[in-house]
């Protein structure tokens, strides 16, 4: 239910207590103001004039009160703590006092005094990255950060519009300074670590320089790299060099392989004529000795042996060859022997013969002999005489 | 009652506008100039001061080093080649009644004018340089000569110091930089194909070496088993000939018997044979 609901009882309205007075309220206030103020000035002069009016120790009371307040809040702004990290200076109506206030409780007059501190122990850190000219008119990438402290705080906070700024600016302005005195190769392989201390110097000499105040911890050359445009160039450049490695290997390998091979087939014809050696010399000496025991025996009956070697040799040799037997003093004057086909036929036979070994062709050791009588079956007549 | 109060408020209220006007401080880190009627009385060091108030007034600007960056620009290098130029300059207030004569005490106005004398000193030192000197070898000196002579330009015209002119960025423009791209790669395809090249001159020169070893060795092996062959020969010769010795017209006798036994052993050969020879003497006549 509403307070303010209309015809409602003086009991719903929350200041009922009071409703009847009303807004008169702030009027008695205001009068009751005007009336210290008056009290005040009047007591003022009074006393001056030499008399103490009864309102005044109430008065004065409230003054006092007032401006205790006010000094606690002034003395209460004064005081602040500068922490372990940090250090700060005092400027008084502007001009700075010398020393600096060091960690701790301290309390400086407000309004009169501004102290301004910072962080004087954490390392900070910019990063930097461009590519630029070298000395040889090459471009390079170059990655960095630099690590630097506030080392002179009255300088950092007084000296310097933006010393961060100033920093950031004289880091790119050192950078390509070195970089554009350095050699391409310098800067992409050993000369980064001199490279990186150069740069510290130089830094630090634009940093004194300009008085920021900052002092330069580290410069850190994080990357330098030939530009993405040419880095496949580069890049092939240390495959050429794998390669060159590679083929240089693989001649080796072909070396380490051909050589002992070499010597092992050296060795291999070594053995063999030494083998061959052995061999000849071993078959002689059998040779000589049958011929020698042969020799024993045939010395015993020179002609009776003489004889059966001459018919055993011809035994074998006919029974092992196809022979044609032809009886020139026969008087049959022309002949004709189809010898291609008696070859053919005796070959024929003998392959068939020894077609269940497998088919190799074998020669000789075979008994069935093909014999042609060609006195009994001529063919043809010639008259050899003639 | 009340018109004294208001006169009372007033009177505080006038005492409160000259004490404000009639004291300031100036910053540690700024420069001032007090004015009389618009004319420069002196130069105010920083803390607390005086002044008349209405009468004088007060013009203070940043003392500290400032920063004016000039915008990256073009210029051409003694052999005609350009390069983009991003520089910068480090500059301090220091004569603060002369500065504000010059600038009134617009920081932004000196900057314009600094801007161009760096630009015009830049121009004119760049294009007496060639490219190597100014991106390598002099820069140190063309920046030193710049700043003395902005310095006393400067000093003079503004009053202001200038600390230092750098240059930011030194670059190349984005035509030229492809080239130089070009020549880049071209010159890592020249190491590149060096190292590929080498590396099969020595693999060629390893293989011909191999090569001719196992030729050697093996000619060498060939060499030693020919003496080693014509060794054992000798030997068998030696001791063919001392067993054979002992009846040469039986050894004929008996090695032709054998060469006859091998050499006739195949069907493949074919013998006319004449029956009058000795082996067939018996074929004839049972008697002689």
């Amino acid at each position: 239910m509403a307070w303010n609901e209309p015809g409602g009882g003086d009991d719903k309205d929350p200041w009922g207590n009071r409703g009847d007075q009303g807004p008169p309220d702030l009027d008695e206030a205001f009068k009751k103001l005007q009336n210290n103020l008056t009290e005040m000035f009047g007591g003022g002069r009074r006393g001056s004039g030499g008399g103490g009016g009864g309102a005044m120790p109430f008065n004065s009371n409230v003054i006092l009160l007032g401006l205790g307040i006010v000094l606690f809040i002034w003395f209460a702004m004064g005081v602040y703590v500068i922490d372990q990290q940090e250090k700060g200076i005092v400027l008084r109506f502007g001009k700075a006092l010398p020393g600096e206030v060091l960690p701790g409780l301290h309390w400086n007059p407000p309004l009169i005094d501004r102290v301004m501190k910072a962080n004087v122990t954490r390392v900070r850190t910019i990063e930097h990255d461009a590519q630029m000219l070298t000395e040889d008119e090459n471009i390079v990438k170059v990655k960095m950060s630099v690590q630097y402290v506030i080392g002179d705080i009255r300088a950092y906070l007084l000296q310097v519009s933006d010393p961060d700024q100033t920093l950031s600016e004289a880091t790119e302005s050192a950078l390509r300074h070195e970089v554009g005195s350095s050699e391409m190769n310098d800067v992409l392989t050993e000369g980064r670590a001199d490279l990186s201390q150069r740069v510290k110097e130089r830094i630090q000499t634009y940093m004194d320089r300009y008085g920021t105040g900052i002092a330069i911890r580290q410069v850190i050359i994080d990357e330098t790299a030939p530009p993405d445009e040419v880095l496949a160039a580069f890049d092939d450049v240390i495959k050429a060099r794998e390669d060159e490695i590679r083929f240089k290997n693989e001649a080796n390998a072909y070396a380490n392989q051909i050589v002992p091979e070499a010597r092992g087939q050296a060795q291999k014809i070594l053995e063999q004529s030494q083998g061959y050696e052995k061999r000849v010399v071993a078959e002689s000496g059998g040779e000589a000795e049958r011929f020698n025991k042969l020799y024993a025996a045939y010395k015993l009956a020179p002609v009776v042996t003489r004889e059966r070697m001459y018919i055993d040799a011809m035994q074998s040799v006919y029974s092992n060859s196809t022979k044609v037997m032809v009886d020139v003093k026969g008087g049959s004057n022309l002949l004709y022997l189809p010898l291609d086909k008696i070859i053919q036929q005796s070959t024929q036979k003998q392959s068939s013969s020894s077609g269940d070994n497998g088919g190799t062709s074998s020669s000789g050791n075979s008994t069935s002999s093909t014999s042609v009588d060609t006195t009994s079956r001529p063919v043809s007549r010639r008259d050899y005489d003639r | 009652m009340s018109t004294r109060t208001v006169v009372i408020i007033f009177i505080l209220v006038a005492v409160a506008v000259l004490g404000a006007n009639s004291v300031y401080v100036v910053n540690q880190t700024q420069r001032a100039v007090l004015l009389e009627f618009g004319a420069v009385k002196k130069d105010v060091k920083p803390g607390l001061h005086f002044k008349k108030p209405f009468v004088n007034e007060v013009i203070k600007f940043d003392g500290r080093v400032l920063t004016l960056d000039a915008p990256a620009e073009r210029f051409l290098t003694l052999e005609k080649k350009a390069v983009i130029v991003d520089s910068f300059a480090k500059f301090r207030v220091t004569d603060a009644k002369l500065f504000y004569t010059t600038t009134s005490g617009d920081e932004n106005r000196a900057k314009d004018l600094l801007r161009q004398r760096i630009n015009n000193g830049l121009r004119n030192e760049i294009s007496k340089r060639s490219l190597h000197e100014v991106v390598s070898g002099e820069r140190d000196e063309l920046m030193n000569i710049l700043t003395r002579r902005l310095d006393e330009v400067a000093r003079e015209e503004l009053g202001v110091e200038v600390v230092d002119v750098r240059v930011k960025r030194m670059d190349l423009p984005d035509e030229v930089r492809q080239s130089v791209y070009k020549r880049m790669n071209t010159e890592r395809d020249i190491e590149a194909r060096e190292h590929r090249a080498q590396g099969q001159e020595l693999a060629a020169g390893i293989r011909a070496d191999a090569e001719k070893q196992r030729e050697v060795i093996l000619a060498e092996a060939y060499a030693k088993a020919q003496e080693i062959r014509g060794e054992g020969d000798a030997k068998a010769a030696e001791i063919y000939a001392k067993a054979y010795r002992k009846d040469p017209e039986f050894y004929s006798f008996y090695r032709s018997m054998t060469a006859y036994h091998e050499t006739f052993s195949s069907k493949s050969d074919v013998l006319l044979v004449d029956p009058s020879s000795e082996f067939f003497k018996y074929m004839k006549q049972s008697k002689d």
